[in-house]
C-alpha cells in the first residue's frame, strides 16, 4: 500500500485552454540548445557554424565541469551560433537534415552495469544534464552520492501536462530509466504520484518507493515532495529528474541512442485547439503553433505560466520544459480596475466577486494588476506554501544578504518554482522568484 | 474613458524626467494609477499575477469601516439630542452627526494625504495607499466634539513621526492611527478624557459618562452603576468615540475583513480570548466593584472591539508569523482589560495595550522564527548520528 501525504496549503489556478488528450505529430526543422537553460553552466563550444552533427554529438561542454557535455538532439548542420551582450552564448542553432542519424552509445541493461559505467554512458550521451540536484537546481555532480533521487509523476501547475497521458506506451523506457536512477544512489528512488494518477506505468513501477501526494498546487513540485519525504539539511544533496527525462534516459539504455522525441502540451486561452504534440527536445515551436493561435497579442511561454520563460513565436522550447503556454499580453490601461466588482477577475483573496464562481475557467493576462509596494500584508505566502518554512522571513533574509539566516530559514529546500504562488498572490507585486534565485546563487558561490 | 486616457497620455511626458512638472511626478502617478490600473506587464518570474493589489486591499478595509462610520454619524446626533432632552427624527440626528463628523474625516484625509504626497515626492516613490485606511481610522477613534485643529495636528504627528520617519507605509513600528490618538490623549487630556467630550454639544446637566468611566467610578463608590444596558453597549447607543461604540457595526466590518481574507481572524479571536481570560481572572479575584463587572462587558465597552478588529490587525505593526499573531493578540486583550481595571488613570486600556504589543511584535516573531530554525537544526542531528 503506497504512502499518502496530504497537503492542504496551496492554490489551483483554473485557466482556460487545458490541452486536449489527443496527439499530433510534427517534424520540426530547426533546433536550438540554450546554455541559459542550465544554471551555473559556462559553455565552451565544441562546434562551429557549418559543422554537421548527429543526434548525440557534443555541441558544448561546461567549462568548469568538462565531463558534462550537451549534445545535439538531431542530426543536421550547425546553422547559427547566437551570442548576446559580452559575447554571452545564447543559442546554438541546428537545422535537421531529416535523416535522424544517431550516435550509438551501445544498449545495455542497467542491472548489468556498474554505477561508474552508467554514469559514463550518461555523460557521453549528454543525457547527464537531465539529472539535476537540490539545492541550487544545477546539473547533478557525478562525483556526489545523493541521499535520494526524486521523480514527480504529476504536475499541479496551471495548464500542466498530464504525465499519465504522456507515459502511455512508454512504460518500458520509464522503468528502464528508473532502474538507471536506482543505481545512482545508495538511498531510495522516490516516485511521487498524484491523487488522480491512474497510469499503471507509475503505480506498478518497480525499484522505486511510491508516495501519493494529495493537495493543490504546488503539491506536484518535486521540492515540496522532498521537503515532506526527505528534507535537505545543510551539506546534503538530493537529485531529481522529470518524467520525460527518465523516459529518454531509459531509451538510451534500451536502444543505445539519444532519442530526443518529446511530448509537449500546447495550452492556454490563446490556443485554438490545445493539444499534445509529439515533437523533439529543444525544437522550434513554429510547427505546433502554426494556424493554432487565435489571440491578437499572445505571449508564448516555454513552461507553465507561473515559472516558465517568455519566448518568441519563432523560438524554441527550453531543455526541461514539456508545456508551451500561450496567454494574452496585458499591456492595457484599465479604468478604475481596482475598484470594479471584478466578477471575472481571479484572486486568491475574496476581494473580488469572482469568489462566486470558483469553478470557472479563467483567462488571465500578463498585466501586473497593480504597482510594486513595500511589504504590508502578512500571512498570505504561508497559505500557498505547504512547507515548514517562513517565506516572508526567508525573502527578507535574501534581500539583506544575511547568509546565516538564509541557511537557517531553509533556503536549501526551496527553488524559485516552489515560491511561484507566493509571487502570484503577492499584494505588493514583488519579484519573489528572482529574489529566491539570487539567494540560491549567493549560497552556491559562498559554498563552492 | 478613452478620451480621458488620451488626455492623460498627452500630458504625461510633462511629468516625467525632463518634463516641465517633473517635480510633481509622484502626484501625477498617484492620480493616473487611481484612474487607470497601469499597463505594466510581468517581465520576470510568474507571467500571471493575482488581481489583488494594495489599492484593492486598502479599499476593502475602508469599506469594512463604513458600517461603524455610518453608525457613528447617527449616534453623534442621537447622543446630542438625548443630552439636550429633545426628541428628534432619524434624519435630524444623521444631519447633526454629518455636520460634526464629516469635517473631522475631511481634515484627517487632507492633512494626511498632503503629507504623504509630499514625502512620496521627496523620495521619488509612488504614493502608498496605506493612509486611505489610517485617514479613516483616525476620525473613528476620536470624540465627536474634538476641535478640528487638533485632528490636523494629531494626523500630522502620526504620519510624520509615526510613519514617515521610519520609511513610510510598511516600515512603521506603531499603528499610525493609534499614534494620533495617543498623541492627543497625552497632549490634550482635557479634550480626550472625562465626561464632557464624548457627546457633541452636550447639555451641561446631562451626565454623558461612558460605560468605562462609570466602571472606573465604581472602584471608589464600591458599586458600578451602568446607565446603559449590555444590549445598548452592544448596539452602540452609548457615548464614546465616533466609530467605537457599536459592537454590532464592528462585527459587520470584521465579517467583511475576514471573508475577503484581508483581516486576520487569528488576531481578532486571540484578542477576544485574551480579554475574556483576563476579565475572567479578575472576576474570580473580585477585589473591587470593577473587578466584579462580568468579563463579557469588556468586549462591548469602549474601544475593545474596534481595536481588536481594525487596529490590532494592522499587518504592518502586528506580529507577522501565524503563531506570533496568536500570542500578540492574546496579550493585547489581556493587557487592555488589565490596564482598564487596575489603572484607573487610563480608563481606555485598549489603545495602550495595542501600542505596547506593537513594540513587542518583532520580538514575538523573533522567537517564533527561532523555534523554526531550531526544528531545522534538530532534524540535522539525528541524520548525522
Amino acid at each position: 500500500m503506497p504512502n499518502t501525504i496530504k497537503l492542504s496549503k496551496g492554490l489551483n489556478i483554473n485557466l482556460k485552454g487545458t490541452a486536449e488528450k489527443n496527439v499530433r505529430e510534427v517534424s520540426p526543422r530547426y533546433f536550438a540548445i540554450k546554455p541559459t537553460d542550465f544554471i551555473g553552466v559556462f559553455p565552451r563550444l565544441l562546434v562551429k557554424e557549418g559543422d554537421t552533427v548527429k543526434a548525440g554529438t557534443p555541441v558544448f561542454i561546461d567549462k568548469y565541469r568538462d565531463n558534462i557535455s550537451f549534445t545535439s538532439p538531431v542530426s543536421g548542420t550547425i546553422t547559427e551560433i547566437k551570442r548576446g551582450d559580452k559575447r554571452l552564448l545564447l543559442e546554438v542553432r541546428i537545422e535537421a537534415d531529416g535523416t535522424d542519424t544517431k550516435i550509438d552509445f551501445g544498449s545495455a541493461s542497467p542491472a548489468s552495469l556498474s554505477r561508474e559505467q552508467i554514469i559514463e554512458k550518461l555523460l557521453q550521451s549528454g543525457l547527464w544534464a537531465m539529472i539535476r540536484q537540490r539545492p541550487y537546481g544545477t546539473i547533478a555532480n557525478p562525483e556526489h552520492n545523493p541521499k535520494s533521487i526524486f521523480v514527480s509523476a504529476f504536475d499541479t501547475a496551471p495548464l500542466a501536462p498530464d504525465f499519465d497521458f504522456i507515459v502511455n506506451g512508454q512504460g518500458e523506457a520509464f522503468q528502464a530509466g528508473i532502474d538507471v536512477l536506482a543505481k545512482l544512489t545508495s538511498g531510495k528512488v522516490h516516485l511521487n504520484v498524484g491523487a488522480k494518477t491512474s497510469a499503471k506505468e507509475f503505480l506498478n513501477c518497480r525499484n522505486a518507493e511510491i508516495t501519493t501526494f494529495k493537495g493543490p498546487h504546488p503539491a506536484g513540485n518535486v521540492g515540496i515532495q522532498i521537503h515532506h519525504i526527505s528534507p535537505i539539511n545543510k551539506g546534503e544533496v538530493v537529485w531529481f529528474a522529470g518524467v520525460q527525462e527518465v523516459i529518454t534516459i531509459g531509451k538510451l539504455f534500451l536502444t543505445g541512442t539519444y532519442d530526443s522525441s518529446l511530448m509537449v502540451a500546447l495550452a492556454g486561452s490563446e490556443v485554438e485547439r490545445p493539444a499534445y504534440f509529439k515533437t523533439r527536445r529543444c525544437a522550434e515551436i513554429a510547427p505546433i503553433i502554426k494556424n493554432n493561435i487565435k489571440g491578437e497579442n499572445p505571449r508564448y511561454i516555454s513552461g507553465n505560466v507561473l515559472t516558465g520563460t517568455q519566448i518568441r513565436h519563432d523560438s524554441f522550447t527550453n531543455f526541461y520544459d514539456s508545456v508551451v503556454s500561450v496567454i494574452p499580453e496585458g499591456n492595457y490601461h484599465e479604468f478604475l480596475g481596482w475598484a470594479l466588482p471584478g466578477f471575472g477577475k481571479f484572486s486568491f483573496s475574496r476581494t473580488f466577486f469572482s469568489w462566486l464562481t470558483p469553478k470557472k475557467e479563467y483567462v488571465i493576462d500578463t498585466n501586473m494588476h497593480g504597482g510594486e509596494r513595500a511589504y504590508v500584508m502578512t500571512g498570505q505566502y504561508e497559505r500557498v506554501l505547504p512547507m515548514d518554512i517562513y517565506p516572508m522571513q526567508l525573502v527578507k533574509a535574501i534581500l539583506t544578504e544575511d547568509i546565516d539566516l538564509m541557511e537557517n530559514l531553509g533556503i536549501y529546500e526551496v527553488e524559485p518554482e516552489d515560491l511561484a504562488l507566493c509571487e502570484f498572490i503577492d499584494t505588493s507585486k514583488t519579484e519573489i522568484q528572482s529574489i529566491v534565485r539570487k539567494g540560491l546563487e549567493t549560497m552556491r558561490k559562498e559554498m563552492s | 474613458m478613452k478620451a480621458l486616457r488620451k488626455q492623460l497620455d498627452k500630458i504625461k511626458p510633462q511629468f516625467q524626467k525632463g518634463g516641465k512638472f517633473e517635480k510633481l511626478h509622484s502626484t501625477f502617478d498617484a492620480f493616473e494609477t487611481f484612474l487607470f490600473v497601469p499597463d505594466k506587464t510581468t517581465s520576470l518570474g510568474s507571467h500571471i499575477r493575482d488581481s489583488i493589489d494594495m489599492k484593492r486591499t486598502m479599499s476593502i478595509v475602508v469599506i469594512a469601516m463604513i458600517p461603524t462610520l455610518l453608525f457613528g454619524i447617527w449616534n453623534a446626533g442621537n447622543q446630542h439630542y438625548l443630552s439636550i432632552g429633545e426628541a428628534a427624527a432619524f434624519w435630524d440626528k444623521v444631519l447633526f452627526g454629518l455636520w460634526k463628523v464629516l469635517p473631522i474625516v475631511v481634515v484627517s484625509y487632507v492633512t494626511g494625504l498632503g503629507i504623504e504626497f509630499a514625502f512620496a515626492q521627496i523620495r521619488h516613490h509612488e504614493v502608498n495607499e496605506g493612509f486611505l485606511v489610517s485617514g479613516m481610522l483616525i476620525p473613528l477613534v476620536l470624540p465627536p466634539d474634538i476641535p478640528l485643529w487638533m485632528v490636523a495636528v494629531a494626523t500630522a504627528f502620526a504620519v510624520i513621526i509615526g510613519k514617515e520617519v521610519f520609511g513610510g507605509t510598511g516600515m512603521n513600528i506603531l499603528n499610525p492611527a493609534l499614534t494620533a490618538r495617543a498623541f492627543l490623549f497625552f497632549a490634550y487630556p482635557a479634550q480626550m478624557s472625562g465626561d464632557k467630550v464624548w457627546i457633541a454639544e452636550k447639555a451641561d446637566a446631562y451626565s454623558g459618562a461612558t460605560p468605562l468611566a462609570e466602571a472606573t467610578a465604581g472602584i471608589e463608590s464600591g458599586v458600578v452603576n451602568f446607565s446603559h444596558s449590555f444590549m445598548d453597549m452592544f448596539l452602540g447607543t452609548i457615548p464614546g468615540s465616533i466609530g467605537e461604540t457599536s459592537t454590532l457595526a464592528i462585527l459587520i466590518g470584521a465579517a467583511i475583513l475576514v471573508f475577503t481574507g484581508v483581516g486576520s481572524l487569528r488576531i481578532m479571536l486571540s484578542v477576544v480570548i485574551g480579554g475574556i481570560f483576563m476579565g475572567g481572572v479578575l472576576n474570580l479575584a473580585g477585589a473591587n466593584a470593577y473587578m466584579n463587572v462580568p468579563f463579557y462587558y469588556h468586549l462591548v465597552m469602549g474601544g475593545f472591539a474596534f481595536g481588536a478588529v481594525y487596529m490590532a490587525t494592522d499587518p504592518v505593526t502586528a506580529a507577522q508569523t501565524n503563531t506570533g499573531k496568536l500570542i500578540y493578540g492574546f496579550f493585547i486583550g489581556l493587557m487592555a482589560v488589565l490596564i482598564r481595571v487596575l489603572n484607573p488613570a487610563y480608563p481606555e486600556g485598549m489603545m495602550l495595550a495595542i501600542l505596547l504589543m506593537n513594540v513587542f511584535a518583532p520580538l514575538i516573531d523573533h522567537y517564533v522564527v527561532e523555534a523554526n530554525i531550531k526544528r531545522r537544526l534538530k532534524r540535522l542531528k539525528p541524520a548525522k548520528a
